[in-house]
């Protein structure tokens, strides 16, 4: 019979022998009932002790078997019954609750496409997911969701991420941009070459991640799982040294009931699973109960500087013409840059195309000079684009930019130069600018308590001095090689205790496996990254930090209420059965009680996704 | 050798998931078993000459837990 069929049986029995029980007391009819209930509740687990005790495994089952076997023997025909049917019935409700703990992980999951439809020729035929391959074109609409990472080879839409990376705002999405599985489209359509399919793809790895993370056992759960495996055995010796010493079968049935570890051994795994699957859908992976603890516990943040406090990308930020126009001058420097693939080159490139300057025309007789710039011809004039050493070498006049100069490198900018083969026309600044949320994120790590936030980074003193003042970081260490890096960290680790690493997971591996959490940042579609960091920041935003913090400080903090609550109902009981009082049936309602009532708190960690959301929208 | 994740009805206490990793461990032709309590699955590597799927199967209900899915490796 099914869990639930012998629960919607054994109810009506159990209250009939109750009223029966409290109104004409042990009659025959009365006892057939209890006598029933405790078979239909009871005969099952005893049977499981039984095959577990083949094994030589001893549980729970065997200790509420031997209570029941024991309440019968003596003629406590209520308390068997009652008792059978409350592990029962607690049973059941647990695992409900269980699975709403769990919830988060299968929602997530649910939301992996069904379909997927495939161009061929003129024809679009729908498949399944399972059967695209790689190279494929797969058209996406309205409403549906993109069945395979790939790139936009035809449209452009509006896409919710927020299943992956937790960002809710839509990101526009057009022909040669790059797109994941299980992203939706919000309006416009695409079609995608699909480049990596089914299990490759980034979704389908997220999704296994957390399967994996979820399982991954928290130090405390290791612990507690030592200490139940000898507990239980422990608990049957103890009911018999209390039965000779005392005589007192009741009591000794009684310890056998309440001795059952159930909230403890569950208090931990629950508080985790509910953490790691509200995460996830915030955009976090936390990858396992180990990192839950550890992150709850940290003490020094520690920031690789290019891509995770600054946008890594090199953006013009001035543009100064001296007798030109600022458009004329980007539009001049973006044809001169057409062939460099120097990253100052593609931000003047990118600022052009940004204001709509990018000409059809190109530069003739381009000539890079390393270190310095380039030289080209236009419309039979010739230009330069370069630094201060470029112009000098070209014997031209640099006193009109020699102020403008002097503030740009003060901001630590970098500056590139145009001039024509007289004279200066412009200048162009370019930084990698700081992330706009990363200075609310290093003030409430610091209002979170975290001791200190420092910046680690390989670029020269100067950059990363102005980048570490602007954002106020308690210290920084510039020009660092990848290995003092991890000397840093050591350091760190030693003076302060636990320390979190966050960078982009590229190149800064070492140093985020010596972290005691590492965490990778912009991990979707970075395969790296997701496999190799403790903690991955699925989106392009620095601010899931705090969530990610404050969600585990949270799960440390459930873990710990349940495990308090869990002895300290275990420590009443025991002295309300020595005492006298607590019956069987008692007992096992207290106990089932309690590890339902872990559950729920743990099912509270889920509340941080829905409020977050709230905040968003 | 043969490679299984069975997806279990959802695992109530880490005490069975013990239980059922226990009695995995102690089957003639198991040769290394994982249970996952909190995504209620098993893996297990077993030898198809001594033991067949159907008869772990058989092994976990015998316990309480019935098997919803089994994916072969």
């Amino acid at each position: 019979m099914s869990k639930k069929g012998s629960i919607i049986l054994g109810t009506p029995l159990v209250l009939l022998s109750f009223i029966l029980y409290k109104t004409v007391g042990y009659h025959l009819v009365t006892i057939i009932l209890m006598l029933a209930t405790a078979l239909l509740a009871g005969g099952p687990i005893i049977y499981r002790a039984l095959v577990a005790l083949r094994y030589r495994v001893i549980g729970i089952d065997l200790l509420v078997s031997i209570a029941v076997v024991g309440a019968l023997a003596i003629g406590e025909f209520w308390e068997a019954a009652a008792v059978t049917y409350l592990f029962m019935l607690g049973d059941y409700l647990e695992s409900r609750t269980l699975e709403k703990s769990r919830s988060s992980i299968k929602s997530l999951m649910a939301l992996a496409p069904e379909t997927a439809r495939v161009r061929e020729g003129a024809n679009e035929i729908i498949v399944s997911p399972q059967e695209l391959k790689r190279g494929m074109s797969v058209v996406i609409k309205p409403g549906e969701r993109i069945a395979a990472d790939g790139v936009v080879i035809e449209g452009s839409a509006y896409l919710d991420q927020s299943s992956l990376t937790g960002e809710s705002e839509p990101v526009h999405k057009e022909v040669g941009d790059e797109v994941f599985s299980g992203t939706l489209i919000t309006n416009g359509y695409l079609v995608i070459e699909a480049l990596k399919v089914g299990e490759e793809s980034t979704f389908a790895k997220i999704i296994h991640l957390v399967e994996e993370a979820q399982d991954a056992k928290a130090p405390t759960q290791k612990f507690i799982e030592r200490f139940s495996k000898y507990y239980t055995p422990a608990i049957i010796a103890i009911a018999l040294i209390t039965y000779l010493i005392t005589k007192d079968i009741r009591m000794a049935l009684t310890l056998l009931v309440i001795g059952c570890p159930g909230a403890l051994v569950i208090s931990v795994p629950v508080s985790i699973v509910a953490a790691i699957g509200t995460s996830a859908k915030l955009g976090i992976l936390l990858k396992g109960g180990e990192m839950v603890e550890k992150l709850g516990k940290v003490d020094v943040t520690a920031f690789d500087k290019t891509g995770t406090l600054t946008q890594g990308k090199p953006t013009v930020t001035t543009i100064k013409g001296y007798g030109m126009e600022m458009d004329e001058l980007l539009r001049l420097s973006a044809i001169g840059e057409t062939y460099s693939e120097h990253p100052l080159g593609q931000a003047i490139i990118d600022a052009a195309q940004e204001r709509g300057l990018l000409s059809e025309q190109l530069p003739e007789d381009v000539d890079h000079i390393q270190g310095q710039g380039l030289t080209f011809s236009l419309e039979g004039e010739r230009y330069l684009i370069g630094n201060r050493a470029l112009l000098e070498s070209h014997q031209i006049d640099l006193s009109v930019v020699m102020e403008d100069l002097a503030r740009e490198s003060h901001l630590r900018r970098s500056v590139v130069l145009v001039a024509s083969a007289k004279e200066v026309l412009g200048l162009i600044a370019i930084s990698d600018q700081v992330r706009a949320e990363a200075g609310e994120v290093i003030t409430q790590l610091r209002s979170l308590g975290v001791k200190k936030s420092v910046m680690l980074t390989g670029d020269n003193r100067a950059t990363a001095q102005a980048v570490a003042e602007y954002l106020n970081l308690d210290e920084f260490k510039a020009e660092l090689m990848p290995g003092d890096k991890v000397d840093e960290v050591k350091q760190l680790q030693s003076e302060y205790g636990k320390v979190a690493l966050i960078g982009d997971g590229i190149n800064d591996a070492p140093s985020l496996a010596t972290a005691d959490v590492g965490i990778a940042i912009a991990g979707a579609g970075n395969d790296v990254a997701m496999e190799s960091a403790d903690v991955v920041l699925l989106g392009e935003k620095l601010s899931p930090l705090i969530d990610a913090i404050k969600l585990s400080r949270l799960a440390v903090a459930n873990m710990q209420q349940n495990i308090f609550f869990a002895l300290a109902v275990a420590a009443f009981l025991l002295v309300g059965v020595l005492m006298g009082g607590v019956t069987l049936s008692v007992g096992m309602l207290v106990h089932e009680l309690s590890v339902l009532l872990v559950i729920l708190n743990a099912v509270r960690l889920m509340r941080y996704a829905k409020g977050k959301k709230k905040t968003i929208i | 050798m043969k490679k299984v994740t069975l997806q279990l009805e959802t695992l109530s206490c880490p005490a069975c998931a013990a239980k059922v990793q226990a009695v995995l461990k102690k089957s003639k032709g198991v040769k290394e078993s994982e249970v996952l309590f909190n995504s209620s699955r098993v893996k297990v590597s077993y030898d198809a000459e001594v033991i067949n799927l159907e008869e772990i199967k058989g092994k976990i209900s015998k316990l309480g837990y019935s098997t919803l899915s089994a994916r072969e490796e």
